[in-house]
């Protein structure tokens, strides 16, 4: 029999499993690797805003998760060197949020939930917030599907259809950071990143198209979002870490299946 | 030609990127049913002009009149093609807009690439890439094609043929043609009008008109003419037998 916590830890990872896996495809295909890092990490800085002033936790998150997105994604239009600033972002922000909780007057909240995730601190309201977010997202997702796949591919074919390559560019950017404000109670900020590239990565060698990459990489993290709290149960284990480890097996076995095959 | 025929005229455009003017005070149109190229050496805004064209780039003075039968296919340059998004040719003609497959199959047909439909986009070579995004500019039914240098990594002879495949659609279709080009001696043969571009529009007229202009000369060298001499020796040559 499934405690309570792993069934809610279960609905919780599948819901951000089934909006992470389609929209990792971009963070893959755009190589934005580094801009899941430095929207995850600034994360910590929201808890500590979050405490300061009062606001909801998750709200403090939402709110630093958003700003780091804009602020990183105009960067990237800046081309060479961007690289460099990137890294410095995805670091930078972790140092000062830690810093930032640590300076927290009275009770300090619990940085380890954050760092790796915390299963057991989610209740039935998160559940409900995390797949009502995951669901909008892939709404959102699935509308903007086609423009996003076209102005990832060529942004000139996007200006020349009427379209604008940047306000796709900017969608996608709001969606990450709702998707990992989300993610951050279930895998933590240090994993979540893991959670949009792996899936996406471990597809690849079986899509032929983009939307059969973004199934895949759906269909991968949902069984990861079961398989990772199922064996969290069995072995004793974290489950955030356990989710990425079942992810990691699978983008393995992929890999290796697609080397034999060449 | 009639200003019914007029698609798209140019007056006095201005493009600035940063605090460069890279395009100044350019002016040209295309009416239907005509090949218009444009050449210039590199970093003379070409690419540039076919980007504001499009809208990829804001004008910074000047005035565009899109005709009122302007529908433009666009042939980009070259596309970041990366192994990271799986994408077949008949995905990627279904951009930026879904197409059923008879018309798919049509479009490839016409640029002789239907076998190509279920192929990945990153396998193709430079010439079935290239028929695969002419392929994709038609299915918007364009009464304007735009290329931005289409034949750049095919050898001569494939970018003859390519040219060839051009002129055969605009004589289909009646579609005019704006293209950017380096490839001197095949242009000059294959178009109806040229454009010397170098920032400023240094002369425009005829392919013969300008290739004897001075300031074509002086941007190109005089060796260029042998080859429109060349190109057209071996032309009428061919027509002969």
């Amino acid at each position: 029999m499934f405690d309570d916590f792993i069934v809610r830890a279960i609905l919780a990872a599948v819901a951000i499993a089934a909006a992470a896996g389609p929209l990792g495809c971009f963070v893959v295909w755009r190589r934005m690797a580094y801009f899941g890092d430095a929207t995850a990490h600034a994360a910590i800085l929201g808890v500590a805003l979050a405490v300061v002033s009062g606001i909801p936790i998750l709200l403090g998150i939402l709110v630093i998760t958003v700003l780091t997105a804009l602020l990183v994604s105009q960067l990237s239009h800046r081309g060479q060197g961007a690289d460099t600033v990137l890294g410095v972002i995805a670091h930078g922000s972790l140092a000062i949020g830690l810093v930032a909780v640590s300076l927290l007057p009275g009770r300090r909240p619990d940085l380890m939930g954050y760092l790796f995730g915390d299963i057991l601190a989610i209740d039935q309201t998160d559940v409900a917030f995390i797949a009502l977010g995951a669901f909008a997202v892939l709404v959102l997702l699935i509308w903007r599907w086609r423009r996003l796949v076209t102005a990832t591919f060529s942004p000139d074919l996007s200006h020349a259809a009427g379209e604008n390559p940047k306000t796709e560019s900017l969608i996608l950017a709001l969606l990450l950071a709702v998707t990992i404000a989300l993610s951050i109670k279930v895998v933590g900020v240090l994993l979540i990143a893991s959670m949009l590239v792996i899936p996406a990565a471990a597809a690849r060698p079986f899509a032929k198209t983009p939307e059969g990459m973004a199934q895949i990489a759906a269909a991968l993290g949902i069984s990861a979002g079961v398989g990772g709290p199922w064996a969290a149960l069995q072995f004793d284990t974290p489950v955030g870490p356990s989710i990425v480890v079942v992810l990691v097996v699978m983008y393995t076995i992929s890999s290796l299946r697609s080397l034999v095959r060449c | 030609m009639g200003a019914d025929n007029r698609l798209l005229s140019l007056k006095n455009i201005n493009v600035r990127q940063g605090n460069r003017t890279v395009l100044d005070n350019v002016t040209l149109h295309v009416d239907a049913g005509e090949i218009v190229t444009i050449v210039g050496p590199n970093g003379s805004g070409k690419s540039t002009l076919l980007k504001a064209i499009i809208g990829a780039l804001p004008l910074a003075g000047g005035t565009m009149v899109r005709g009122p039968n302007l529908r433009v296919g666009y042939v980009p340059q070259r596309v970041p093609i990366s192994g990271a998004l799986p994408l077949t040719v008949r995905r990627f003609l279904d951009m930026p807009g879904r197409v059923t497959n008879t018309a798919a199959h049509n479009a490839l047909t016409r640029v002789g690439a239907a076998d190509l439909a279920d192929a990945q986009m990153a396998h193709l070579s430079g010439g079935q890439l290239q028929r695969a995004l002419l392929a994709r500019a038609l299915l918007e039914d364009p009464t304007l094609l735009i290329l931005d240098e289409a034949t750049q990594g095919l050898d001569q002879q494939g970018s003859a043929q390519f040219y060839a495949l051009i002129d055969t659609l605009r004589q289909e279709t009646g579609c005019g043609v704006l293209m950017v080009s380096h490839e001197l001696h095949v242009v000059m043969a294959a178009s109806d009008r040229v454009i010397c571009l170098n920032g400023h529009v240094c002369c425009h007229g005829a392919p013969e008109t300008v290739a004897t202009a001075p300031a074509y000369r002086a941007l190109f060298g005089s060796g260029t003419q042998g080859a429109l001499a060349l190109y057209r020796h071996d032309h009428n040559h061919s027509h002969e037998h």
